[in-house]
């Protein structure tokens, strides 16, 4: 109890700082923009990626790798359950938060179901009966709620995030995962490391599709990251924006070295965030 | 949860190809014509053992005949290059899309050996009937979550081309426009012939 009171305190500090954030020009370059001003840490973040490149290269995907190889397909479905469960009630608590009853509904019958008859949330017995999954997060109220992405940032093993996700991480880790019910120090890395390799074995095939797709990694999923996300926040719905001409008018300056093909979409995107 | 999804995109990236070939008739109603598309090509994928396999080929072959009749590739590079398209020669303009294709259709070769048991399914389209761009949502069925797959498309002459696929929330044109104005910024538009042609090259390599 005493750890969700600190976790509290620490979500209500940063959505202060949040608040502060958003208000300046931030928020006006929350997606759409060129590299430059969606990304002003560019550099340091490359540095960062570069690391967590290094790192899923030599540890986390060589591991995955044996995890998927080793353990059979039904175990590795229960164990994606089993933490899909976890995220359930999280989503549950956030959907209220964006004042969707529905939703909210669905995710709290969801976790019943899968935790009595689901045993704790290995079986998903309630996709078998339709109930769809939602997924919602804290970066994804906030996001409801008014603040933008804000920049691009990229942390050490974390990977990609922004200054509103980074706001709703510590609770988006924390309560979203079964660590939160657990006191012992061991169990708690051990499934948290668990919930890791699970994820990245998850994404094998998909990093394999990256490597093939991408001209620059790292810009690739920047910009899959941020579009991905402003899309979950209006729940795969977001409102259309003018599209930037392909062929700007004549009233581009030919030799200008900053027009900007989205700028005004960006600009409207910034300000309407329902 | 981002995760979760990423999976299921090899499938939707599978099904974008899917969902743009179409029968040679024009002015069908645009989400008729790719539920119809997608429909069509799910079947055909299932049943050919060899695309399953990742035989590039055979995707090729396959992208060729069903799905780029049914595509503005054109505008989707233009948009794809954004401002710079109109600084490129014609010759550019054609390596440009060359290049761009091979390397989107190399990324359906790998997803195609994904498809299993799923179905697509169209979500109510919002915008009145004689707009000339319009967007077809639709959801990609089968085991797990449902895949978000949007497609833009624009009326060419009475026929619906597609210029733009959302797979999941991201534009697939959209996502490659920062990365090839920083490319063309640092290497001028051959610079970014040249890197694509290189990373087609590579990944050709790599899968056979």
């Amino acid at each position: 109890m005493k750890r969700l009171a600190s976790i509290g305190l620490i979500v209500a500090m940063l959505l202060a700082f949040g608040g502060c954030a958003s208000t300046t020009a931030l928020v006006k370059d929350a997606r759409g923009g060129p590299g430059a001003r969606l990304d002003p840490w560019e550099n340091w973040n490359r540095k960062v990626f570069a690391f967590n490149q290094g790192l899923d290269e030599k540890v986390l995907k060589p591991v995955a790798t044996a995890y998927a190889k080793i353990v059979p397909q039904f175990a590795r479905r229960s164990v994606d359950n089993f933490f899909a469960n976890v995220a359930d009630a999280w989503s549950a608590v956030n959907n209220v938060l964006q004042g969707k009853p529905e939703p909210a509904l669905q995710d709290v019958v969801r976790v019943t179901t899968n935790t009595v008859f689901g045993f704790l949330g290995v079986l998903d017995v309630a996709s078998e009966f339709g109930l769809p999954h939602h997924y919602e997060d804290l970066g994804q109220t906030l996001g409801r709620w008014g603040f933008g992405a804000g920049a691009y940032v990229v942390w050490p093993v974390l990977g990609p995030s922004s200054v509103r996700d980074s706001i709703a991480l510590p609770a988006d880790r924390g309560f979203a995962s079964p660590a939160v019910f657990l006191n012992n120090g061991q169990w708690q890395v051990g499934i948290t490391t668990l919930q890791i390799v699970n994820t990245r074995a998850n994404l094998l095939g998909a990093s394999q599709l990256l490597d093939d797709i991408a001209l620059d990694k790292y810009s690739f999923m920047r910009d899959a990251y941020l579009q991905r996300r402003r899309s979950l926040v209006f729940d795969g719905d977001v409102p259309e924006t003018p599209q930037p001409p392909d062929e700007p008018a004549s009233a581009a300056p030919a030799g200008g070295a900053v027009a900007v093909p989205d700028a005004p979409a960006s600009a409207a995107s910034g300000a309407a965030p329902q | 949860m981002l995760s979760k999804r990423l999976i299921p995109w090899l499938t939707a990236v599978v099904m974008g190809a899917a969902a743009v070939m179409a029968h040679a008739q024009a002015a069908k109603a645009p989400d008729a014509l790719i539920k119809e598309v997608s429909s069509d090509v799910l079947d055909a994928v299932k049943a050919d053992k060899s695309i399953k396999q990742g035989d590039v080929n055979k995707v090729i072959a396959l992208v060729d005949a069903k799905v780029m009749p049914h595509v503005n590739f054109q505008r989707m590079t233009a948009s794809a290059v954004g401002r710079y398209w109109r600084q490129a020669t014609p010759e550019q303009q054609k390596r440009l899309q060359d290049e761009f294709k091979i390397l989107l259709v190399r990324t359906y070769s790998g997803a195609l050996a994904q498809v299993q048991d799923q179905t697509v399914e169209l979500k109510p389209m919002r915008g009145s009937a004689d707009d000339k761009e319009v967007i077809v949502r639709t959801e990609i069925k089968g085991r797990g979550d449902p895949v978000q797959l949007d497609y833009r498309l624009e009326n060419v002459g009475g026929a619906w081309k597609v210029y733009d696929i959302n797979v999941l929330g991201v534009w697939l044109v959209e996502n490659y426009r920062n990365t090839f104005s920083q490319e063309i910024g640092a290497n001028g538009i051959d610079g970014l012939i040249g890197k694509l042609a290189e990373r087609n090259k590579a990944a050709g390599a790599t899968k056979s």
